[in-house]
């Protein structure tokens, strides 16, 4: 038992099944992060938690507690919008102590708590003015003083960076990850940006179409991705999707594709699996993420498994810290990350580096990981 | 170059905006023509209108008319004037327009923030009270208004006002409430709001322009209505309408045309006060509720 325990939750509007069979469970102090396209569900996955939306069936577990049916403001949650949700007609202080208002807490309470998080959040100079005469990253501050005031179990967090400029977004990012690490609060963060999936959690719950396609940490997620569609949904540029044969040779495991002229390129799979085996001469997708496709020189010098091989350079795309260099293999597009200075050009022929080692492989059909 | 067109493009813009000016000033004129009339005439005495020149100013001023209007003039039995009928009318419409306002607020608010299922044909069937002509419910809402025990009063002609009003007041508050954020309302459950907190506190202070909308709309139509005030109440409670036809349209005696002027701007007065209060806002308030919903 969890923190937070959501056990085989549905939700159905109609006879439409937005989501199917999630069981999640956030241990006291998780930042899990729900991600996903828009319309996978995560958002009323939210706001099932927060008591927004009922539960069609199944369980939502707080500290052991059922919450299935308890009126959002009595599960000791906290919740951040997108639109930050202020009460334009209040100021700042009002926005932040209503909540307390609300609950019947004293008058003097409610000031010492507001001047508390007013202080936390830097939001002091603020406290008399309305939420209009504030900027993005203010009423952002603002909302999440709000949140804070109440020193809830669980925050909830609904796309909360997603209406700020891009570099606010990054500071944001890194002051809530500090705020984590100062209150160690259980947070559970909705976003549609992987990156901020990555950079904030301490798990993921990767959703597509209502399903939970992988739960686990970021390096799982990003290094194992349970399926194609978390393979290429996280990671940016997305992870290379190359159609390969499998050849089992002795111990020796091979994956088999061609290069840009159509050359037989082949790549051994160091400690292949006995799934991956038994796939021998069978077709299956090799995942390889730009980074682990590199030029010789670039690729991981403390991975023994790198192979190499010639190809041809389609575009290259300099990005100041690194050049994305694009080629083909087995007939599909792939994108290496090559250093900047990569003197790879335009039609040049030069040597790729695969690191093996990071390589992962998918059934085709169902999309699957075959380990 | 350019600058030649630019300077072409201000002298034609130029020439524009006076033939603008012209014909506004043009229809500006005709349209406070009946008002010029009615205001010189009720101030001078009936010899000079009776006399012909209905256009001239007084040559004599008096505010003579102004008084028999409001406090002399034979309206009904006795020689009251149109005052009794005045407050008549204001303790008709002021709780009409703030009944009708108030559930018109709640309505929109259900309507759009507490969706339940079948609510869009709820609100397509009030908006029917919109289409709905008067002449239609006289003989059944005279059956309901004896049957509360209302026929004659003026809470009878209130709640006539309100059944009406409602379609109306709905309709406003539900386009405005449409475009307000419903996270706004989830914010506010989530700190603790119920209900009706939530209604207070966080909706009707953010609804003024609609608000604005509801009243000046409301208040224009009870004060004007002349069917209702006619059809439903009696002497006790005739609204200044049906007082101002009945002074007007008396057939014995000499017809006073100053003083029927004065009171038919006595009757005027209250919806021209209340547009040029909150006039500028009613604008804004149906472009907040149309555009956005």
């Amino acid at each position: 038992m969890g923190f937070l325990d959501i056990d085989s939750a549905f939700k159905t509007y109609g006879s439409v099944e937005v989501l199917h069979n999630v069981n999640i469970s956030v241990g006291e102090g998780e930042i899990l992060v729900l991600v996903g396209p828009s319309g996978c569900g995560k958002s009323t996955l939210l706001n099932m938690i927060a008591g927004l939306e009922d539960i069609t069936s199944g369980e939502i577990r707080l500290k052991g507690n059922l919450m299935n049916g308890v009126h959002p403001s009595r599960r000791n949650i906290a919740m951040v919008f997108q639109s930050y949700a202020l009460y334009p007609n209040m100021t700042v202080a009002q926005n932040i102590t209503f909540g307390l208002e609300m609950h019947k807490v004293p008058k003097a309470e409610r000031e010492s708590a507001m001047q508390e998080v007013a202080e936390l959040l830097q939001i002091g100079g603020l406290l008399n003015r309305k939420p209009a005469q504030l900027s993005g990253g203010q009423r952002q501050r603002v909302a999440m003083g709000r949140a804070l005031v109440r020193k809830p179990e669980v925050f909830l967090f609904d796309e909360p960076l997603s209406n700020l400029d891009a570099k606010l977004r990054v500071d944001m990012r890194t002051e809530i990850k500090k705020l984590h690490q100062n209150l160690g609060t259980t947070i559970v963060y909705v976003t549609h940006d992987q990156i901020e999936a990555m950079t904030l959690s301490t798990r993921i719950a990767v959703m597509n179409e209502g399903h939970v396609q992988q739960l686990g940490t970021p390096k799982e997620i990003y290094d194992a991705p349970a399926n194609l569609f978390v393979a290429t949904f996280m990671g940016s540029p997305s992870m290379n999707l190359v159609p390969v044969t499998i050849k089992a040779n002795g111990e020796a495991v091979y994956a088999e594709t061609s290069n840009s002229f159509g050359e037989t390129v082949r790549l051994a799979v160091p400690e292949a699996g006995s799934d991956l085996r038994s796939m021998s001469g069978k077709t299956v997708t090799l995942g390889i993420r730009p980074e682990a496709l590199t030029d010789k020189d670039g690729a991981d010098h403390r991975s023994t498994h790198v192979e190499r091989c010639a190809s041809a350079v389609g575009v290259t795309e300099p990005a100041g810290s690194d050049t994305f260099v694009t080629t083909s293999f087995g007939e599909a597009e792939c994108v290496a990350r090559m250093r900047a200075d990569t003197d790879a050009s335009s039609g040049a022929v030069i040597e790729f580096a695969f690191n093996m080692e990071k390589a992962v492989f998918f059934d085709p059909g169902s999309g699957i990981r075959i380990d | 170059m350019a600058a030649m067109q630019q300077e072409s493009a201000i002298r034609t813009s130029n020439a524009a905006r006076v033939l603008i000016y012209l014909l506004l000033l043009l229809f500006a004129f005709f349209y406070l023509l009946p008002l010029f009339v009615m205001g010189v005439n009720s101030v001078k005495p009936l010899s000079e209108i009776t006399g012909g020149n209905m256009m001239a100013l007084p040559e004599i001023w008096t505010l003579e008319p102004w008084r028999k209007a409001w406090s002399e003039a034979q309206v009904g039995v006795q020689a009251t004037g149109l005052k009794p009928y005045f407050w008549n009318s204001i303790k008709m419409v002021v709780p009409a327009v703030f009944i009708s306002t108030v559930l018109g607020a709640l309505n929109g608010y259900v309507l759009t923030k507490w969706r339940f299922r079948g609510d869009t044909i709820l609100f397509g069937l009030m908006l029917f009270a919109c289409f709905i002509p008067f002449q239609i419910v006289l003989i059944p809402m005279a059956r309901v208004l004896g049957i509360f025990g209302l026929a004659g009063t003026t809470w009878g002609l209130v709640l006539v006002h309100v059944v009406y009003g409602i379609g109306f007041t709905t309709l406003y508050f539900r386009n405005y409430y449409a475009a307000f954020p419903t996270e706004l309302v989830r914010a506010a459950q989530i700190d603790g709001a119920g209900f009706f907190q939530i209604f207070w506190r966080i909706m009707l202070p953010s609804s003024g322009p609609i608000i604005v909308v509801s009243v000046i709309w409301q208040f224009t139509n009870i004060w004007n209505d002349f069917l209702f005030g006619a059809s439903f109440a009696d002497f006790s409670s005739q609204p200044m309408t049906v007082a101002l036809n009945n002074l007007v349209q008396s057939s014995t005696g000499v017809k006073e045309y100053n003083v029927h002027f004065a009171g038919a701007i006595l009757a005027a007065l209250p919806t021209l006060l209340v547009y040029i209060v909150a006039g500028r806002f009613f604008v804004r308030g149906l472009m907040a509720g149309s555009v956005k919903g």
